[in-house]
């Protein structure tokens, strides 16, 4: 039976203190005080929404997975970076995904998460594809000293979508389409407008959810009194707990919506609060998630025997942990583009990408992919005809190898405050790979005096450079530093 | 195996434009300046030069591409003009070129010469530039500091150095060379400091300060070479020669393979290794007599007196501390304060250090000159740590 065989996520290490933001503004917005709990989650300059969305995947695949075996890729965001480019194909590359996997962009609405969840069900169970991935990731602009700059979080989620040992099986879906416009961003427009409050939550939310849900339910054949995990993102206070009276849905199974600890990350905020459900799940659990959005979509999925090996290595509960608060509410809007601030002249530079290049060198670019030679197995990056090896340089020997998912450690490393930066000093260094090969890159989601030589780091896919003449937007991986490694290991291999 | 560059070629004439923020003069102006005492110096006409070699790096706040800038702003009478380009090294790649076309009979007379105006970008530092297509989509944002501090983070590790002790030993290479370059009126920087001073500047790449990083200059220098035979016949006595002149350039083995642990110039051990041998000098540390160093940061000389086979592996430091490469100490180093105070137009650079050297062996160094140097030693570094172009020379009395 067709579901969810398995998840992850990744919700971005900055915190913005709401506190901070929020005092920051009580001189034209003294109204913003009542939400000064808690924080946000905040991307670092270099994240977007398909940065966040390529890091949820890869925690959903694992690092041992060849991916060979994914055949459809769905990419959900209402702030993909491209109106035209397959913002999917961007993350495919990221991947390593095989070429012949389909893929799509899915948007439009803050339900289309749970949109491209429902296309990737409908095309394993109908048999169009063997393994779907679905990956949706949320980074909204919001105004500055606006309600939604205090609401909105940086989030996202991934799942794997198999009929092979789900861990979660589908058992219904619901979906009511309305154009119903609680709020609207134009084509061209840079932020949200809203409506009010009061008719969204009675006339939107209360009338047209439960059209959803029911019908779940009654696909799923499942009483709502047997829910046990429940998850709608909303925020406004009380709302799934009003949903769940309605519908008969037990208090009990009403989920944290996060709000608290990381704010509401768009399209991605159902795919998260769900994936955070799966962590805390046992077999037997049935889980009700439904998104509001132009109407609303709803699945009912019943937790499997599985679930009990299939903890990603991050998830929503590693990324929640895995955090640094920020009380610089300046910083927040730097990084935000919301201020215009004095970038030196060293920013002039022009960072025109050359798509040709970027195309001949897709796997080695996006994917961080190098050599292997076959011959000497000397392990190299970027892959070449002849070979660095000192001793037999063969010639044409070298297959595909990647590095992403490869323990890694700081060589060199320098941390420079005259180059530009939108997030100085810009440290950057050489990185080694436990296995070979060696790479001179960019350091990130580090402040100075955190890198030293023998720094364990693992690779993240982030923005390089914006293009902002042209609208393009350079990808690249980069190292940040391993939390999670426990000792420090020098991966220097012999020569 | 190559008999070698020894004795084949002397200098017969340099000139050297005073260095700096010469906000009074183009490029034009400064070749002008190095050009006219070179020839002044060497004592011919333009007539008498066969072919030309010009190093300049960058295009944009430079003079363009090619040769040509050479020969109009020198009126050269229709000669041979190569433009050579190795990053930083460049100066020193115009040189070879030109002993080279001597050495071999195609050029009797040969004249390089490097230039470089980079103060017409509106700010500090070094202009920043894209390397091709590819590399910029993949290298981090750096800056040269950024890329030359690597150096120190490594060379601690390697030697188990504290943070404290290696920015003191990098303060005194600075303190050093600003003691020098006071003493030099064609300096860019010509105010001494102290080590105080140098260790409470602003942070430019950790752990370099401000006065870890050289000069970013104006200027013009040139040198005219010819055989030791004609030299002789023009009525010159106690001939400069060339003793080797090497070049080194990596390969990626830093940068790609697994054996480089990052506090070294791999290239600088080859180049110099060669140049010694090219020399006959057996023993650099008694035998050589003074060094130019690519003093790019401090950190940079600090590792090179290690690579140049000049100090014990992981004693450089040591050795900088007990003032060995001080003026009075065993091998003055940058004794005309160097790329740090002389200053360093990057095209200019190998050729300026080539001047300093020849003017110590001509005894014509006014203030700083040394007592008897027979051998003096130029290194000439281009690009970063893990991918460069090193070039090392040695020129000397003839017959040394």
């Amino acid at each position: 039976m067709v579901g969810i065989a398995a998840w992850g996520a990744y919700v971005p290490r900055l915190r913005l203190s709401r506190k901070a933001a929020a005092s920051a503004n009580s001189w034209v917005a003294p109204n913003l005080m009542g939400k000064a709990k808690g924080e946000r989650a905040m991307a670092n300059w270099d994240e977007d929404a398909l940065t966040m969305a390529v890091e949820a995947g890869r925690d959903a695949l694992g690092p041992g997975d060849d991916r060979s075996h994914i055949d459809g890729l769905w990419f959900a965001s209402t702030t993909a970076p491209f109106a035209d480019r397959l913002n999917a194909g961007i993350v495919s590359a990221a991947l390593t995904l095989d070429r012949r996997a389909a893929a799509a962009d899915v948007t439009g609405s803050q339900r289309c998460g749970l949109t491209a969840l429902a296309q990737a069900l409908n095309a394993v169970k109908a048999g169009a594809a063997k393994t779907g991935l679905v990956v949706a990731g949320d980074h909204r602009r919001a105004r500055a000293a606006s309600p939604q700059e205090l609401d909105n979080g940086d989030g996202a989620a991934a799942f794997v979508v198999s009929n092979d040992n789900p861990v979660a099986e589908l058992l219904g879906h619901g979906v009511h389409t309305a154009d119903f416009v609680d709020h609207f961003r134009g084509a061209d427009a840079d932020f949200d407008y809203q409506w009010e409050e009061r008719w969204i939550r009675d006339e939107g939310i209360v009338k047209l959810v439960p059209l959803a849900v029911k019908d779940a339910l009654t696909e799923a054949g499942v009483e709502a009194g047997a829910v046990t995990h429940f998850c709608f993102p909303s925020v406004f206070g009380g709302m799934a707990t009003t949903l769940a009276k309605r519908l008969g849905i037990p208090a009990e199974a009403v989920r944290d919506n996060l709000a608290g600890v990381m704010g509401e990350s768009g399209c991605a905020h159902g795919p998260v609060m769900l994936a955070h459900a799966l962590e805390e799940a046992k077999a037997g659990d049935v889980i009700l998630v439904a998104q509001f959005g132009q109407g609303a979509e709803a699945f009912v999925f019943k937790v499997t025997e599985a679930i009990a090996d299939a903890r990603p290595a991050r998830g929503v509960s590693g990324s929640l942990a895995d955090r640094k608060e920020e009380t610089n509410y300046l910083k927040f809007l730097f990084f935000n583009d919301l201020v215009e601030w004095d970038r030196g002249m060293r920013a002039e530079k022009d960072n025109k990408t050359a798509l040709t290049t970027l195309y001949r060198n897709e796997d080695q670019i996006l994917g961080l992919v190098g050599g292997k030679c076959r011959e000497t197995g000397v392990v190299q990056y970027p892959r070449t005809r002849i070979s660095v090896s000192p001793n037999n340089p063969t010639v044409d020997t070298q297959d595909p190898y990647p590095f992403a998912e490869r323990k890694a450690s700081v060589l060199t490393y320098s941390a420079d405050f005259l180059t530009y930066s939108m997030s100085p000093p810009n440290h950057y260094g050489t990185i080694v790979f436990e296995g070979g090969g060696r790479i001179f890159m960019d350091i990130t989601d580090v402040e100075q005096g955190d890198v030293d030589t023998g720094l364990p780091v693992k690779m993240v896919f982030r923005l390089k450079e914006v293009d902002e003449k042209r609208g393009f937007r350079r990808y690249f991986w980069k190292a940040a530093p391993d939390r999670s490694a426990q000792s420090s290991t020098a991966a220097i291999a012999a020569e | 195996m190559a008999s070698g560059i020894k004795d084949k070629v002397a200098i017969l004439g340099m000139g050297c434009s005073k260095f700096g923020e010469r906000w009074d003069a183009g490029p034009e102006d400064l070749m002008v300046e190095a050009y006219l005492e070179a020839m002044q110096d060497a004592g011919i006409e333009p007539t008498q030069l066969d072919a030309a070699w010009f190093s300049t790096h960058i295009d944009e706040v430079g003079v363009g591409k090619g040769g040509t800038p050479m020969s109009l702003a020198l009126r050269l009478p229709n000669i041979a003009v190569t433009r050579v380009e190795n990053f930083c090294a460049g100066g020193s790649e115009a040189f070879r070129g030109a002993v080279y076309a001597v050495a071999s009979g195609a050029a009797d007379i040969a004249i390089a010469l490097g230039v470089e105006k980079l103060k017409d970008t509106g700010y500090g530092g070094l202009p920043t530039g894209q390397a091709g297509t590819l590399i910029p989509q993949t290298a981090p944002n750096g800056s040269a500091p950024g890329n030359f501090a690597q150096l120190a983070s490594a060379y601690r590790a390697k030697h188990g150095v504290s943070k404290e002790d290696l920015k003191r030993a990098i303060a005194h290479v600075s303190v050093k060379s600003h003691a020098n370059g006071a003493k030099n009126p064609k300096a860019h920087l010509q105010k001494a400091v102290t080590e105080e001073q140098v260790l409470n500047a602003p942070m430019i790449a950790e752990p370099l300060g401000l006065f870890d990083c050289c000069g970013v200059s104006d200027g013009a220098a040139a040198a005219i070479v010819t055989t030791p035979e004609i030299a002789r016949a023009m009525g010159k006595k106690n001939l400069v020669t060339v003793k080797a002149m090497q070049l080194s350039v990596s390969n990626g083995w830093e940068s790609q393979y697994n054996g480089w642990d990052g506090s070294y110039f791999h290239t600088a051990r080859i180049a110099a290794s060669k140049a010694y041998r090219e020399a006959g000098i057996e023993r650099p540390r008694e035998q050589i007599s003074m060094m130019e160093v690519h003093d790019c940061f401090s950190v940079t000389e600090l590792v090179t007196m290690e690579d140049l086979h000049i100090s014990a592996e992981g004693q450089g430091w040591k050795d900088v501390m007990n003032g060995f490469f001080d003026a009075d100490g065993g091998i003055p180093c940058q004794i005309d304060g160097g790329l740090k105070c002389f200053g360093h137009p990057i095209g200019a650079s190998g050729l300026r250090m080539l001047y300093e050297m020849y003017l110590q062996l001509q005894g014509r160094a006014g203030e700083r000159q040394l007592a008897n140097p027979v051998f003096g030693m130029t290194h000439n570094l281009g690009g970063s740590p893990s991918t460069n172009v090193c070039s090392v020379a040695i020129v000397g009395q003839e017959g040394a």
